[in-house]
């Protein structure tokens, strides 16, 4: 039941006492503001990095290759082995139901590019339709690459989005033609980049795709492929595959097996497994100095509450003199310690949160590496709810103790 | 009636135990107003504790009126203080961070009476002593002698059957001591009992009755006589 005149002895003692009062809360407040800051920065810092990946796939490789290092065979090192689409025909052969997306691809290099009276210097590749799939790119108008591009050697590109802005400041880009080495080719779509990292967004939103098949023939290099990217189907690991992957093309390129140069590969699930290990590594250490800190707090309380206990020594003498029980007395301390750390915790809470939400319109969605701060709201009031917890256990001693004070004692007691 | 029957109580510090109270027998009827003399460290105020259930007896009985005040438990203790007995003190014992009023008023919190209640009737006690305009003031804005009159007021608010009060003008000079001691005159005439630990001849001549303390004994008033 609520017990309006307890309450009121406990404000009244609250608001003659500041100093003491505050001194008191301070130490709680700053526990669960640390606690709730770092687990904020923690969170953006997390958001950032992983928001950095976008929508690209986690479980993907990328294998490319180089001069040869080591003779084998009877050929001798420094060749050079071209990719072809002989090799990925190859490895899906071998891998095909462990491969979820392949996506060889070309450069293509490319002058001035033009539309109109606007030009501007993109990139420019041959992309497979399965591309869309694993990088960090999303469709905002019109189409990918389809299969039928790649069949007919289409003139079709897809552009990014600020390809558009350069070359189709004010015109509707979709059916329109653009000029790649004199050559006319028709923009079926507009993609942007959902990665948080500006450079890398600004990298792929300056880029024009094309199917490979187009690729290769307007480069005049048939069958050939400048490296690949795959993913692997979820119920494997990269790692089990990304070596018999590279073998396939060892053993058709004759490069030695051990040779650590001639195919090299980027295997980005054991990239992001690394990051998110560091970011637990981060929460480990949000939690034990966090905890650590609200720890100091509480056990501060108790101490106060010590203190407040001895400080108040005659007050306790006299009001038993008067007729306190000691119930009374305990509860009137109890509530006194569970209502300031719940207070300053609260406020804490409160500080913090505010803080970190002032950080999140502060970062925004845009900046790399820090990005979206958050607070579990579960997290925060279970900080809450062991608050008031330790706050009850720490003032039960001073309060069991002021219970006990011999009224004789304590009224002696100048 | 109160009634105490070879009463005995020893303080043990260390190795040695003093005595204190060395057998004490001691009837004092309703509404007497009594006085406790005795040199210092005789044991008066040790046994007005006794008397006000604040210290404990090694052995004898402790009648207040029908009780036994004998091996009671804190909550016990505290609940007899607060129906039945006031007290005043030679340090006042206000609370320096409640308003006058609210002094008066606090034994009838632990009684669970309404706030409002309480404030009505700790006002109408501070008008008794006189206090009614200082009811908001704090301790430390009152002389000694209003201390000491809002201690008295708190004493009575609960209309206990008996005020303890140790050395209540030990603080105070002789003209603001005559005025304490006039109240407490004033109010045993009321009916209640009053018992006044002091250490000064003119005081305790107020007083109906002069209990003598010499080492730890009650001495007889034959004795007394002798020896004047
Ligand atoms: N808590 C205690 N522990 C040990 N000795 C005590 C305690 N309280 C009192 N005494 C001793 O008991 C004796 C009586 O003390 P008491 O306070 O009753 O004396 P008093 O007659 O009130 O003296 P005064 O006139 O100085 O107030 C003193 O010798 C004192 O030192
Ligand atoms: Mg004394």
């Amino acid at each position: 039941m609520f017990d309006y005149d307890k309450w009121q002895e406990i404000f009244e003692t609250i608001r003659k006492h500041k100093l003491r009062t505050f001194l008191t809360a301070l130490g709680v407040w700053w526990g669960i503001f640390m606690l709730v800051i770092l687990m904020g920065a923690g969170s953006g810092l997390e958001n950032g990095v992983v928001g950095m990946f976008g929508s690209h796939a986690r479980n993907a490789m990328y294998v490319w290759t180089q001069r040869t290092t080591k003779p084998y065979a009877g050929l001798p090192a420094g060749r050079f082995n071209q990719l072809t689409d002989g090799d990925i025909q190859a490895i899906e052969d071998r891998f095909g139901d462990m491969i979820e997306y392949m996506s060889p691809r070309m450069f293509v290099p490319s002058g001035e590019i033009t539309h109109g009276d606007y030009k501007g210097s993109f990139s420019v590749r041959g992309e497979c339709p399965e591309f869309v799939h694993i990088d960090a790119i999303v469709l905002e108008e019109g189409r990918f690459i389809n299969p039928l591009d790649m069949d007919q050697r289409r003139k079709k590109v897809v552009i990014g989005r600020r390809v558009q802005e350069v070359l189709f400041p004010d015109e509707e880009p979709i059916g329109e033609y653009l000029q790649i080495n004199g050559a006319e080719y028709q923009v079926v779509g507009i993609f942007r980049s959902d990665s948080s990292d500006e450079e890398e967004v600004q990298d792929v939103e300056e880029t024009i795709f094309m199917s490979l098949a187009t690729a290769q023939q307007v480069n005049n290099r048939p069958g050939e492929v400048n490296w690949f990217v795959c993913t692997i189907n979820p119920k494997y690991q990269v790692a089990e595959v990304e070596e018999g992957i590279k073998d396939v093309i060892r053993e058709r390129h004759k490069i030695h097996p051990d040779d650590p140069q001639g195919v090299r590969s980027n295997n980005v699930e054991e990239e992001f497994k690394e990051i998110m290990g560091l970011f637990t590594g981060i929460r480990i250490l949000v939690w034990v100095v966090g905890i650590g800190s609200l720890l100091a707090g509480v056990i501060g309380v108790g101490n106060v509450m010590l203190i407040i206990v001895k400080e108040r020594t005659k007050e306790i003498g006299i009001r038993k003199a008067l007729g306190a029980t000691p119930r009374s007395i305990i509860s009137m301390i109890l509530l006194e310690s569970v209502f300031l750390t719940f207070i300053a915790g609260y406020l804490g809470l409160l500080a913090s949160t505010g803080i970190v939400a002032l950080l999140k319109i502060a970062t925004g969605d845009g900046g790399a590496f820090f990005m979206n701060p958050q607070v579990n709201p579960g997290v925060a009031i279970g900080a809450m709810f062991i608050l008031i917890l330790a706050g009850a256990l720490t003032g039960l001693v001073p309060a069991i103790q002021a219970a006990n004070i011999e009224p004789v004692k304590a009224l002696k007691d100048e | 009636m109160i009634k105490l029957e070879n009463i005995r109580k020893s303080y043990t510090t260390g190795f040695n135990t003093l005595e204190v109270l060395k057998g004490i027998d001691l009837e004092i009827r309703d509404g007497e107003f009594v006085s406790i003399m005795g040199s210092s460290g005789s044991g008066k105020s040790t046994l007005l504790n006794i008397l006000g259930i604040l210290d404990n007896y090694d052995s004898g009985n402790y009648y207040l009126g029908d009780i036994l005040v004998k091996n009671l438990s804190q909550t016990q203790a505290a609940k007899l203080r607060n129906q039945h007995l006031g007290f005043v003190f030679q340090s006042f014992n206000l609370l320096t961070f409640k308003s006058a009023w609210e002094n008066v008023a606090l034994p009838l919190y632990y009684q669970k009476i309404p706030r409002n209640e309480r404030k009505d009737r700790a006002l109408k006690y501070l008008e008794r002593v006189g206090l009614l305009e200082w009811a908001d003031h704090l301790p430390t804005q009152l002389s000694g002698g209003q201390q000491q009159r809002v201690a008295i007021a708190r004493s009575l608010i609960t209309q206990p059957r008996m005020i303890l009060a140790d050395e209540p003008t030990g603080a105070l000079d002789s003209t603001t001591s005559h005025s304490i001691m006039k109240l407490f005159t004033d109010v045993n005439a009321e009916g209640i009992t009053v018992v006044c630990v002091t250490h000064e001849h003119d005081i305790a001549e107020m007083t109906q009755r002069i209990i003598y303390l010499k080492d730890g004994m009650i001495e007889p008033e034959s004795q007394r006589a002798d020896a004047n």
